[in-house]
């Protein structure tokens, strides 16, 4: 039996503040008293959340304007929030774009705006933020979103894949530096399966497969304190990738996915 | 913001099966977008929650319906005040799990905690404190309504406040709500449980409980004729002194299939009321339990509406005046007891005095009798027709969130308000519920 260690509230930084999933998982870390600097293109909507945060019990939370495709000033940006909210422990990557796999494939600027939101701009992210959360020490995790959909390129959405699947192998890369001595940071990929936000309001759901993001947030709460650099939510998405990735390409052709 | 395909929707009782265009913003911009694109493709809106509403107060068939069950943000606590602002959508669960820890908790709940903030003003909803802190609705302090032709917020005194509380959502969207929060000595309630043997017994144990216990309510034998009618169960209440502030978790026992039409009938229903009173009467005496099971005993069985099988099923909740009250109840009773329908649970419940603000408001100071039918058909239809009759000479009236069915008369008779509220209903705003009585 081990005694429940009281943590220290953190300090994060939301990039993609406004998806359901990230509001849902700061909810929890909001009622632990975290502070939060909020990322994402809309203010209001972001003025919204920060009121929530901080009737939950958040110790501070502000609202950053900001579009997180470009991250050219990502290191500016991380300071100015480390000059709001105190030094960082938490940087949370949630935001992305599923886009069309056929519209991306028949236009390249598509292609290349799939790629540029969800791997080139999130890795920049997770690059800037590395030394903040080294600075935290064990305290520092970044976590970032990535997707059952990077275990293997499959023909439906293999360009939104190859661009989670990178975003993985970034995390995992920085877990393996971080981990390179004892007492450092963490780094997470979170892989998801299907949960029920906006960004699948076009797919027709139900059945066991889906997640809420309320259901799915005390997952993403508890990978920022323990685990390994993969985790996934529902933990049933571990198995069904498995199955996925072992399945020969002969057979695997066959299958629409 | 487009409009989507018409998808499935039911309501509670799930008599009615209806299908609507569901929107579901996930933010308080999107919702003048939403009710725009239900103008543009010409048809009327309505504010939906969580859909406890039983019959066809929350239903638009064939229209539209804005979902504000992501609109649940909080927007400001002040407990120096005791005052929340909260966006329609939030559920009073939501907002307890909220509170209690703080040491407050909201001002009244009904028997479900799967209301949102906006379906209680809507629908004026009352709980087993409504001799002390009366309906929902006479807690709030402002609301932030959406009208088709812009915002407004309202508050005691205004007209349109009053419209919208128990308003039926015919009034506008109600975007965000404040209310006044009560503070808690802790999360625990110290309750009796006192049998009782008829109607008198309990009238006496209703008055004897006013002046000591906050929360009351009583479950009766509704298959019980003769000698034995009115018996049952009378559940009170207090806050306990101590206990701590832990809230409730959302742990719950869902009801995965529906059951078969046959499960319900008479015979399995006498077998449930009579172990339900010897259990109930096992358990007399005093206990302190957590609110939850105190506030919402049928929220930890998730689903039970689907228990009345594939026809769904009638709620008929009516309030008689005091001087009346007795005697209907008893008349009621005995006219059920005959049918052999009747309920799992028969809930009776004495209200208090403290008017709402509400034109459409439900509760008036009196007796309330809830009870529900397995739906039947015909047969249910001629029984609950027999109600009205006794309802209406008592000068009673029927709550318009458990009715799927009463008759434009039955309505009109029992809120005299009505004419002057219609003249409050935003001309985008419509629902099976107010097409069927203003037809």
């Amino acid at each position: 039996m081990t005694t429940p260690v009281a943590l220290s509230p953190r300090r994060v930084v939301v990039l993609g503040a406004a998806s359901a999933i990230a509001e849902a998982t700061c909810r929890v870390l909001a009622a632990q008293g975290a502070s939060f600097a909020l990322l994402g293109r809309d203010a209001a909507r972001l003025d919204a959340i920060a009121a929530d945060l901080s009737a939950r019990g958040a110790a501070k939370a502000v609202a950053v304007a900001k579009d997180l495709a470009d991250a050219r000033d990502a290191e500016a940006v991380l300071a100015a929030c480390a000059r709001d909210i105190g030094p960082i422990d938490t940087v949370m990557i949630f935001y992305g774009v599923l886009g069309d796999q056929a519209q991306a494939e028949a236009d390249l600027a598509e292609a290349a705006r799939l790629l540029q939101v969800n791997f080139t701009s999130a890795a920049l992210w997770a690059l800037a933020a590395a030394p903040h959360v080294e600075q935290a020490g064990a305290r520092g995790v970044i976590l970032a979103v990535s997707s059952v959909a990077g275990d293997r390129g499959r023909r439906s959405n293999f360009i939104y894949g190859a661009a989670k699947g990178g975003l993985a192998l970034i995390m995992q890369g920085l877990a393996h530096k971080f981990g390179a001595k004892p007492g450092g940071p963490r780094a997470v990929a979170l892989k998801l399966g299907f949960v029920d936000t906006p960004m699948t309001a076009h797919v027709k759901k139900g059945g066991p497969l889906w997640a809420t993001p309320a259901g799915v947030a005390p997952v993403i709460a508890r990978a920022l304190e323990r685990g390994g650099p993969m985790v996934y939510a529902p933990w049933f998405w571990r198995f069904v990738m498995l199955a996925i990735r072992v399945t020969p390409q002969a057979i695997f052709n066959r299958v629409n996915l | 913001m487009i409009l989507p395909a018409p998808g499935p929707a039911e309501s509670w009782g799930r008599v009615v099966r209806a299908s609507s265009r569901r929107l579901a913003p996930q933010f308080r911009d999107e919702v003048a977008r939403g009710l725009a694109a239900a103008r543009d493709a010409g048809v009327s809106t309505l504010g939906v929650g969580l859909g406890r509403s039983y019959g066809d107060s929350g239903l638009n068939s064939d229209q539209a319906v804005i979902d504000a069950r992501h609109l649940d943000r909080l927007i400001s606590f002040d407990p120096d005040a005791g005052v929340l602002r909260a966006e329609a959508g939030a559920s009073l669960g939501a907002l307890a799990q909220v509170l209690a820890p703080r040491g407050f908790f909201l001002p009244t709940v009904p028997g479900t905690r799967f209301v949102t903030l906006g379906g209680a003003v809507a629908n004026d909803v009352h709980g087993k404190n409504h001799e002390r802190a009366g309906t929902f609705g006479a807690n709030v302090r402002r609301i932030g309504l959406r009208r088709s032709d812009g915002v407004v917020e309202i508050a005691p005194g205004d007209d349109l406040f009053a419209a919208t509380i128990g308003g039926l959502g015919l009034t506008g969207f109600i975007e965000w709500v404040e209310i006044g929060v009560t503070r808690i000595p802790s999360t625990l309630i110290d309750q009796e449980t006192i049998p009782f043997d008829d109607l008198d017994a309990f009238f006496a144990i209703a008055a004897e409980s006013k002046a000591r216990f906050e929360h009351t309510v009583a479950w009766v034998d509704c298959t019980q004729g003769g000698k034995s009618i009115g018996r049952g169960v009378f559940t009170r209440g207090v806050w306990a002194p101590d206990g701590g502030f832990a809230p409730h978790t959302d742990r719950a026992l869902p009801v995965p299939i529906e059951a078969p039409s046959f499960a319900l009938n008479p015979l399995t229903l006498k077998a449930f009321n009579v172990a339900y009173d010897a259990a109930q009467r096992l358990k007399a005496g005093t206990a302190r339990v957590h609110y939850t099971g105190h506030f919402w005993p049928l929220d930890s069985l998730f689903g039970w509406n689907k228990l009345y099988g594939p026809k769904g099923f009638y709620q008929y909740q009516c309030v008689l005046p005091w001087a009346t009250g007795r005697d209907g109840v008893a008349e009621m009773l005995r006219r059920i007891a005959r049918s052999g329908e009747g309920s799992f649970l028969a809930v009776l419940k004495t209200f208090g005095d403290r008017p709402s603000p509400g034109m459409l408001s439900f509760p008036m100071p009196g007796t309330t009798l809830a009870l529900d039918f397995r739906n039947r058909g015909a047969a249910t239809m001629k029984l609950l027709a027999a109600l009205d009759d006794i309802v209406r000479e008592a000068g009673g009236r029927l709550y318009p969130a458990k009715d799927g069915r009463m008759p434009a008369a039955m309505f009109r008779a029992g809120y005299p308000a009505l004419d002057r509220f219609a003249t409050f209903v935003d001309p985008a705003f419509s629902s099976d519920f107010w097409r069927r009585i203003t037809a």
